[in-house]
């Protein structure tokens, strides 16, 4: 039984933080939405756990704060080959690893925890591998697995990474949390005890703040590493106080209990903004909620029909009353955050009469029956699917095409879509690394576009994947945006979805929190985070 | 008075299995597997879908998977949940401790305003008081613990700045858990403002959780009294010249205690189901918001664990409420 007292830190500062004296530690106290899983970003895909991981843990290259372009993280600088084949990475010196009761550190990271915080996710035999479950999902998801060929230690500080195809958004992946650099040293050291699991539980890392404990659905406390690599950071203590309900984690903010909330109820938004206690931030997510036209089925395998479909729609009626403000109407398939985002494309226009003319055209002029697939759960790119569905089919029956709403089990219903079961279909997409790529190839190139693939619509459209192929498969960033920009137009002409809305993500900060910027991913990141006292 | 326990002990065992069976039924009706939900709209390729059922032992038929289950579970393990990788008896019994501190509290409010307001009820029978007394029990009673909750936030903690809005200590202490009842284990370490604070924390959970019983409790008592109160030996009791407040307290109140203690008891239930909300709503670390996730993430071992404790510790509950019957009325030993 002991007592801790989290130095001079968290001391009054968390619970009169916004009273607190100047020269007492600084606590910001951040309202979290839920519990993690663990604190291994590599085992885990939701951003509640991915969050709690994000203090402690660094990556080779990261994210610009804010932003989705890759600058040097752990890494100070790379090269990649000619042939795009060959990535090598330089880390700094004298990166400093965190400590805890159990490990001490002997030294400073080097390429030997690069190569097992890699292998432990790829390599089968891994003494890890198999440690905390072992699904890394992510690793799989960004076809880690089959694109890496080699990991090579060219000196303590040089790391080469050998790939079996040019990919270019590999610099990207490289960036998530995923690929977290974990502590080589930690891991021995916790495996000869018989505790491996401590490694994901009990974190270590390089990251600007230290894990100090986690109690289970209450608390994660953090402390600002004074060894950090990118400097000491401004506050001295970072609590997550879990608070799962919206309203409570509103009451907190207002109260003085927290400074910075995750996800408002977009109802309270405007109350908010009215709050002089309270700064609201916002930022288009990076998502996209859409409907898949079945291109392989008829009537949608005719162009006409699909565009036809996408002019019957009021789609800022569906963003008004189901969004409620947080969401704004999509016309292209990648979020407007996203770099090679064309602005040029234009919407369909919401005109019925055109619509029915080309139903018309297409051999429909009675129109047609259908069905139009909800998903049975809430969603950030689509809070409410069958309110949506409820609303399409509406605007559907005016131009004559008779719409059933179909619903199906959350896996199930995914599931029957990857296989084209449906004809027009609800689903959406978040970005993972924040590359077009992740869209534009993922969901709509004709490689997913085979059964229980993510192309849904299953478009296979020989031009645009020639695009997204080649943008794949090129590092010049200049000419990829240009290919991006080209096929955003021909999605628009074939028009394979019926594009939704993006979310708008909201956040509640107290009016002392400096310096934080909202992450396109929808991830929350305190480095550089300053209280005003 | 041992035959007694005995038999009733016995009667548990079939109810136990039937709660097996059931939570295993059930979550596994709730369509979606843990894999698929957590996989969401990124979808998993097939060999890796089935790879991970196997390794959960999900590809096995039904009726194995339940005998392996009760197979364990009466060895003693409740299996790891899916989700952290924790042990489900681990998890429960860190978790636990929280929800009982919040029940115990909300039933010892329920009861010590309860049962004086329903005596006093009765006393002054077509009174003021007892209008207003069962007025407002009745609205307890139909208050919704989400709404109430958030309104009683609103107003102590946000308007008046009287109460903390959520969590179960000042972020300014952190005590090392030995009991998990925080306010046993601040005393302990010998931390008094964190006592002020875990008890400054409990009052709003306290009182939303505690409205229902507190309600059921008042009516419960007002009727068993009003019954007792009309007894002829009640009238036998006044005749003899005895003052009133031991007519009541002694002559009256103990034989109306009867129905009162069989309704605690079954609050008990009521109590650890509202627990589940109120705990949401104000951020209460307990086995409460644990269950919520674990349905959410289709974490069997979790909550076919949790339930089954949980429902062991209701048994255990009215196992003792029919054992304290028996204390208060030997005509009940006596009967079986």
């Amino acid at each position: 039984m002991k007592r801790i007292l989290l130095g001079a830190g968290l001391g009054m500062a968390a619970a009169l933080a916004l009273a607190a004296p100047a020269q007492a530690a600084k606590t910001l106290v951040y309202c979290s939405e839920g519990s993690p899983e663990n604190f291994n970003p590599a085992l885990n895909t939701t951003g509640t756990s991915w969050d709690a991981s994000l203090p402690v843990v660094s990556t080779l290259v990261q994210f610009e704060r804010g932003g989705t372009k890759v600058v040097p993280g752990l890494a100070e600088s790379w090269t990649i080959s000619d042939d795009g084949l060959v990535y090598t990475f330089k880390l700094r010196a004298g990166i400093k690893w965190h400590s805890n009761n159990d490990f001490k550190p002997t030294r400073d990271a080097n390429v030997d925890d690069v190569i097992f915080s890699i292998e432990r996710q790829w390599k089968k035999e891994h003494p890890f591998h198999k440690v905390s479950g072992g699904a890394y999902d992510y690793f799989a998801d960004m076809a880690m697995p089959t694109l890496l060929k080699s990991v090579e230690k060219i000196d303590n500080l040089t790391v080469k990474i050998t790939l079996n195809e040019v990919e270019a958004p590999f610099l990207a992946n490289m960036a998530m949390a995923f690929m977290g650099i974990q502590s080589a040293e930690y891991a021995e050291a916790m495996l000869k005890k018989g505790t491996p699991e401590k490694v994901d539980q009990v974190p270590i890392g390089t990251g600007p703040f230290q894990f100090v404990a986690y109690q289970k659905d209450a608390v994660i406390r953090f402390k600002a590493f004074d060894g950090y690599w990118g400097g000491k950071q401004p506050i001295d203590n970072l609590v997550f106080a879990i608070t799962p309900d919206a309203a409570v984690r509103l009451a907190k903010l207002k109260a003085g209990e927290c400074h910075v909330m995750a996800y408002p109820n977009p109802a309270d938004i405007e109350a908010m903004k009215k709050d002089a206690s309270i700064t609201v931030q916002e930022q288009e997510g990076l998502n996209v909620g859409y409907v898949s036209f079945n291109t392989l089925k008829k009537p949608f395998d005719d162009v006409k029909v699909r565009r036809a479909i996408s002019m019957a729609i009021d789609k800022k009626a569906i963003v008004d009353a189901v969004y409620q403000g947080a969401g704004v109407p999509a016309k292209n398939p990648i979020p407007p955050t996203m770099w090679s985002y064309n602005k040029a494309i234009e919407d369909y226009p919401f005109d019925q009469e055109r619509a029915k003319k080309l139903l018309a055209e297409a051999g429909y002029p009675n129109g047609f029956e259908t069905d139009l697939w909800a998903m049975p759960v809430a969603r950030p790119y689509n809070p409410n699917a069958k309110r949506v569905a409820e609303m399409m089919q509406a605007d559907l029956a005016k131009v004559g095409v008779k719409a059933k709403v179909v619903q199906y089990e959350w896996g199930e219903y995914r599931k029957r879509m990857q296989q084209g079961e449906h004809l027009m279909g609800m689903l959406g997409w978040t970005g993972d690394n924040g590359d077009p790529d992740n869209f534009l190839y993922t969901l709509l190139g004709c490689e997913a576009a085979r059964p229980g693939g993510n192309n849904l619509s299953k478009w296979c459209n020989k031009e645009f994947d020639g695009l997204v192929v080649q943008a794949k498969r090129t590092n010049d960033l200049a000419a990829r945006t240009k290919l991006y920009e080209q096929a955003q137009v021909i999605f628009k002409e074939e028009a394979p979805w019926y594009t939704i809305a993006h979310s708008v993500v909201y956040m509640g900060l107290n009016k002392a929190v400096q310096g934080y910027k909202m992450d396109p991913f929808a991830l929350h990141y305190f480095d550089g985070v300053d209280l005003k006292q | 008075m041992l035959r007694f326990i005995l038999t009733r002990v016995s009667l548990v065992i079939p109810t136990f299995l039937g709660i097996t069976f059931l939570t295993f039924i059930l979550i596994r009706l709730v369509p979606g597997d843990p894999i698929e939900v957590r996989v969401g709209e990124r979808g998993i390729a097939p060999e890796r879908l089935a790879q991970f059922r196997h390794e959960l032992g999900l590809d096995l038929p039904l009726w194995r998977q339940f005998l392996d289950y009760v197979w364990n579970v009466m060895t003693g393990d409740f299996g790891v949940s899916l989700i952290t990788h924790n042990s489900v008896l681990s998890e429960f019994v860190t978790l636990f401790p929280a929800t009982l501190e919040l029940a115990l509290a909300a039933m010892l409010f329920a009861t010590l305003l309860g049962l004086p307001a329903g005596i006093l009820a009765a006393v002054k029978r077509g009174s003021l008081f007892d209008h207003g007394v069962m007025g407002i029990s009745l609205t307890g009673y139909s208050m919704p613990i989400f709404w109430w909750g958030l309104l009683l936030i609103l107003f102590f903690s946000v308007g008046l700045g009287w109460t903390p809005v959520s969590g179960r200590l000042d972020l300014l202490y952190y005590i090392e858990p030995t009991t998990g009842f925080m306010l046993i284990d601040t005393l302990l370490v010998g931390e008094y403002g964190a006592f002020w604070s875990a008890l400054h924390h409990l009052i709003l959970p306290t009182i939303v959780l505690g409205t229902v019983p507190l309600a059921v409790v008042a009516r419960m008592t007002r009727s068993a009294m009003l019954e007792v109160l009309g007894e002829d030996y009640i009238r036998t009791a006044h005749a003899k010249g005895l003052s009133d407040s031991r007519v009541i307290g002694l002559h009256a109140l103990r034989n109306a205690l009867i129905p009162v203690v069989t309704v605690i008891g079954l609050q008990v239930g009521t109590l650890l189901g509202g627990a589940i909300l109120t705990e949401t709503i104000f951020s209460w670390p307990g086995i409460g918001k644990w269950l919520i996730e674990s349905i959410g993430r289709r974490d069997y071992p979790a909550l076919q664990g949790g339930v089954l404790l949980i429902a062991t510790s209701v048994i255990a509950v009215n196992l003792l409420v029919d054992v304290l019957y028996g204390v208060l009325n030997p005509r009940i030993r006596h009967a079986r």
